[in-house]
């Protein structure tokens, strides 16, 4: 299986060792998603402190798809200020682990690569406007976690 | 096969099990569970019709249209026979098991169903067999009650009998066999059970009238629900059956064309069955191609077509269960399951298995198979599932578990 376009070496380590994974004692995000087709499922956690991602971590059950691109959006994602956070797009994510031919080959895989990205701009959106009461800074996180896949 | 027909002449009616998929692999399809392939007979049949015989049915006087209709009242008759039921109008066309559920829930569930009253499923649904009860029970103030599985993967009796004594249970309502865990229900004993306490009973049988036998006026149930992609027919084709008695004291499900005798402007009074609940004009081309499955199936044999699938499981199971690293679910006892085989590759996600194995033209199904609650009790997000039908071969089963040695390979298990 030399070559192979999806479980690169990376993809395997990452889906058995993955970043941040646990639980954070009173997150201000919590975000629970899942694709109702395969069963991916993750919780991802987010602390903030002043505007800044101080603290992430994710649990779940998902294939090493999901695992791996939960781990890296959680490396990109974390110490980063919410504005630079808002930013971040589909590529960012699956450029890391070389998985961008995903959105051409696989449109049911694409949405195990995406699922946290999905979670993360939900999850931002949803503390925006409910707790900071920013309907500015939520922007259109809505609408973009809606059509992201 | 112990038939007249071999198994290669079979392989040779379905056009699909000759091509080749992703890099020029021999397509292995295992996901019978989820569809059936067609075979050339199935797929001609409906040409035919759109051909040679297309007209709307039942109404108008024209050649092709008597030739239509009498088409599709022949499937009705045909049906009536392989599952030997008496009263070709307890058979109602239907779009599929969902729709033959939700039809249930619709128009007995809402006239008989109140406050307090319970409806017992069982932890091994499909989830259409739970939603329609979902709703109706939260519409109604009735409870939902579950029969649990023991950790064979059969169904705990006992609970149903707790459910009963309370006097307000009005529906069980279980699939003969699970789409998960192959598990053969019980059926006979359910049924007893239910009749002594007076209460109905609705079966599932998508996945058991495609893989064995099934004789209605035997079974003693009240409703009886299937769809024909399963068991080589097209797919927007199933089978609700009602017992006449039950039939003819139920609402319509949906109002339209074809299901009226008379309209008025604020009144209607209703078709006779089992016109009454087909509704606006029905899925002719594939209920002729539903006739030509059964011919199919019925030139093969249904007790042939249930001994292949038990050699290809005993098969299966043995040779998986040598496999390192691998979980199987459901019952070890053959004659308790169908071919129906859930497992999971060490600790690998089923999505990661299915992709790699696809590289080698392997199909099995993998995810929840639409049964949550089930994983959830197993305590699994999903399961690999590979599921046999009357065409597969040992050496298909041998390619599965090739494959499975390649995802051990990219995960260095």
């Amino acid at each position: 299986m030399t070559g192979d376009p999806i479980y690169t070496e990376m993809i395997i380590e990452y889906s058995k060792h993955p970043s941040n994974f646990g639980e954070i004692e009173n997150p201000d995000i919590s975000r629970h998603d899942s694709n109702p087709l395969c069963g991916d499922s993750i919780d991802l956690q987010i602390k903030i402190n002043e505007n800044k991602v101080s603290d992430i971590k994710f649990k779940g059950k998902g294939c090493s798809i999901c695992i791996a691109c939960t781990s890296v959006l959680t490396e990109l994602v974390k110490g980063k200020d919410l504005e630079e956070v808002k930013k971040i797009e589909k590529n960012d994510v699956l450029g890391e682990l070389g998985l961008e031919h995903l959105i051409r080959t696989s449109p049911v895989r694409i949405k195990c690569a995406l699922l946290s990205l999905k979670a993360l701009k939900y999850g931002i959106y949803s503390y925006f406007i409910e707790k900071m009461k920013d309907e500015k800074s939520a922007g259109n996180l809505k609408e973009e976690a809606t059509n992201l896949y | 096969m112990q038939t007249a027909i071999s198994l290669e002449t079979i392989r040779k009616d379905f056009p699909i099990l000759q091509r080749k998929v992703r890099d020029n692999k021999t397509l292995v399809y295992l996901d019978n569970a989820s569809t059936s392939q067609k075979p050339i007979q199935v797929i001609d049949a409906i040409n035919d019709y759109y051909k040679n015989q297309n007209a709307n049915i039942h109404r108008a006087v024209y050649a092709l249209a008597e030739e239509a209709t009498e088409a599709y009242e022949n499937t009705r008759t045909k049906i009536a026979k392989f599952l030997n039921v008496q009263k070709r109008e307890e058979i109602i066309f239907v779009r599929g098991t969902t729709e033959a559920i939700n039809l249930v829930a619709y128009s007995w569930g809402r006239q008989n169903v109140n406050k307090d009253d319970i409806i017992v499923t069982t932890e091994y649904e499909h989830h259409s067999n739970i939603v329609p009860w979902q709703l109706l029970t939260k519409e109604k103030g009735a409870k939902l009650e579950y029969i649990g599985i023991d950790d064979n993967g059969e169904l705990i009796l006992d609970q149903l009998d707790s459910y009963l004594a309370t006097g307000k249970v009005k529906l069980v309502t279980f699939s003969q066999m699970s789409n998960v865990l192959g598990t053969i229900t019980n059926t006979d004993e359910i049924i007893k059970r239910c009749k002594k306490a007076g209460v109905k009973t609705l079966i599932d049988g998508a996945q058991s009238v495609p893989h064995m036998k099934v004789d209605l006026s035997k079974l003693g149930c009240d409703f009886f629900a299937f769809s024909a992609h399963k068991m080589l027919g097209p797919t927007g084709v199933g089978v609700l059956w009602v017992r006449k008695e039950v039939l003819e004291t139920m609402q319509p499900f949906h109002g339209g064309g074809d299901m009226i005798r008379e309209v008025h402007k604020y009144e209607t009074t209703w078709n006779d069955l089992p016109y009454k609940f087909e509704a606006g004009t029905p899925n002719i081309a594939d209920v002729i191609g539903f006739s030509a499955a059964i011919d199919y199936l019925n030139k093969i044999g249904m007790d042939n077509i249930r001994n292949h699938e038990i050699e290809l499981t005993k098969y299966a199971l043995d040779k998986m269960s040598k496999v390192k690293g691998i979980t199987i679910y459901g019952p070890k006892d053959i004659a308790k399951r169908g071919g129906v085989i859930s497992f999971n590759f060490h600790d690998v996600h089923p999505h990661d298995v299915a992709t790699i194995i696809d590289k080698d033209g392997v199909a099995v199904r993998s995810g929840h198979h639409c049964a949550q609650v089930l994983m959830e009790r197993l305590d699994v997000a999903a399961t690999n599932r590979a599921s046999f039908y009357v065409y597969n071969t040992k050496q298909e089963i041998d390619a599965l578990i090739g494959s499975l040695n390649k995802v051990a390979e990219v995960f260095k298990l």
